[in-house]
């Protein structure tokens, strides 16, 4: 300990976690990147690529190269500032969004615990909740700052749509607060260790089904994911808010983009399907098993979601944006408030 | 023990000496040869027509300040619903009072509805 209050083995230790976080990040990155076209190859009947390395999986690796040697091009008239800006405004919030979602149990090592998360903040939820807010302005100033009409538009649409299932999204996790009475994301998973009716895992999906879709479907428009990537859609806005970016500046778009939808399955297996926990059996009674075991249970859960987002994208046709706009104001709104009133008479019933 | 906090400034600093870092290497290797036909903005191949600052449709702004109406309802509900079970023991007050404002929040809602605020053919 020092004058400060802190000892310089915590902040090793939290530099460690933040590394490890962010470079696991970025492999899973890579990797989705390759499985994108990969899955999308398969389910159109093609091959993908599969040239660089074994299967083609360091095709990301050779793209990234190819990023960084590609001219930067900034079109004439572009707010220069704001177009080099932009694209920062998109990474680095969806790099930090991870910090508050739990990846593992305690881990017990030399006579310390170390939670395995870079931070448990009691107010997890809506810390995640407003950097994933502070997303939409990237957007925005990409769009505009490029002086250019299709981004400008693809921008403009981009946070119409944000906002909007930004609502849905917010009041569909309001159900699980109530049955957790807290915001803390470690609290949340907790919670959910155990068993319902002796057999089930006590994941909220079975406790708020409807909560559920609706956070799934807020969660798609959220990410700029098809069916609702009406931000960039090809045939309308050419590429929507990057159309005129090049280089890494357009590849760190696509990095925050996929960071995000990262980070939103983990947060989906956080709410919903447990987070670590693996179900009917007690991790924290297994020691350092245990901590491995929660860790892969959520790597599994999380890696089902983000083949599942890809799974959505090529199977499920583009909305249209009246279609859009309609889903989330006239459908998900009251659908997440009615199962905000549900679970509120559900519990005073128990109660 | 540490502040809560400070393992995210922590985290931004890494994530934007990332960011940055990126930035300037792609600076550094990127070849720089600008030529006029090449710096002008993409409009399906032709020579742009008028600037880019054009008019758009006023639903993006009445969509956006719903959003802003709604968004602070919503953020009402994050403390009730952190105390809701806590609050079941004094009775079902806290149940009744949140269908209230639940109510008010559904009569701006049908309002909006009504008066084609969320409408976009």
């Amino acid at each position: 300990m020092n004058e400060l209050g802190f000892a310089w083995i915590d902040i090793g230790i939290l530099l460690l976690k933040i590394l490890v976080v962010i470079v696991v990040n970025l492999v899973i990155l890579m990797i989705m990147e390759w499985a994108e076209r990969r899955v999308s190859a398969f389910i159109q009947d093609r091959l993908g690529p599969n040239r660089v390395g074994p299967a083609g999986l360091f095709q990301a690796v050779a793209d990234g190269i190819k990023f960084f040697f590609k001219e930067e091009v900034v079109p004439t008239g572009a707010d220069k500032w704001l177009y080099t800006f932009a694209p920062l405004l998109v990474l680095v919030p969806a790099l930090m969004t991870f910090a508050a979602i739990p990846f593992g149990t305690t881990l017990e090592l030399f006579g310390r615990a170390e939670p395995l998360q870079i931070v448990d903040l009691n107010i997890g939820f809506l810390y995640i909740f407003a950097l994933v807010s502070l997303g939409v302005y990237g957007v925005v100033l990409g769009g505009w700052a490029s002086n250019s009409k299709y981004p400008f538009l693809g921008g403009l649409r981009a946070s119409a749509q944000m906002i909007s299932y930004e609502l849905a999204l917010g009041m569909s996790v309001i159900g699980i607060v109530m049955i957790t009475g807290s915001l803390r994301l470690s609290t949340i998973v907790e919670y959910q260790n155990g068993l319902l009716l002796g057999f089930l895992p006590r994941w909220n999906v079975f406790l708020q089904p409807l909560a559920f879709i609706t956070f799934l479907v807020a969660a798609f428009a959220e990410t700029n994911r098809l069916p609702f990537d009406l931000a960039e859609a090809e045939p309308e806005l050419v590429g929507g808010y990057h159309t005129e970016y090049s280089s890494m500046k357009f590849a760190m778009f696509f990095m925050g983009e996929y960071i995000a939808l990262i980070t939103t399955s983990a947060l989906l297996t956080t709410l919903f399907f447990g987070g670590w926990d693996f179900p009917w059996v007690d991790e924290k009674a297994l020691g350092i098993w245990g901590v491995l075991l929660s860790i892969a249970a959520f790597a599994l859960k999380t890696g089902f979601f983000l083949f599942f987002f890809l799974w959505v994208r090529w199977t499920i046709p583009r909305f249209r944006f009246d279609q859009l706009m309609r889903i989330g104001w006239k459908v998900l709104i009251p659908l997440a408030l009615l199962n905000i009133v549900l679970t509120g008479a559900g519990l005073l019933f128990v109660h | 023990m540490l502040h809560d906090l400070m393992p995210i400034l922590l985290l931004f600093a890494v994530s934007a000496i990332l960011g940055v870092a990126i930035l300037i290497l792609t600076n550094l290797f990127g070849p720089s040869r600008p030529n006029p036909v090449k710096l002008s903005t993409y409009e399906s191949g032709k020579i742009p027509i008028g600037g880019p600052r054009i008019r758009f449709s006023i639903r993006f702004y009445i969509i956006a300040m719903l959003f802003v109406l709604f968004d602070i309802e919503l953020v009402f509900f994050y403390p009730w619903a952190v105390v809701y079970r806590q609050y079941l023991s004094l009775g079902s007050f806290i149940f009744w009072e949140m269908i209230l404002f639940i109510g008010l929040l559904l009569v701006g809602y049908f309002y909006a509805w009504k008066k084609g605020a969320l409408e976009w053919e």
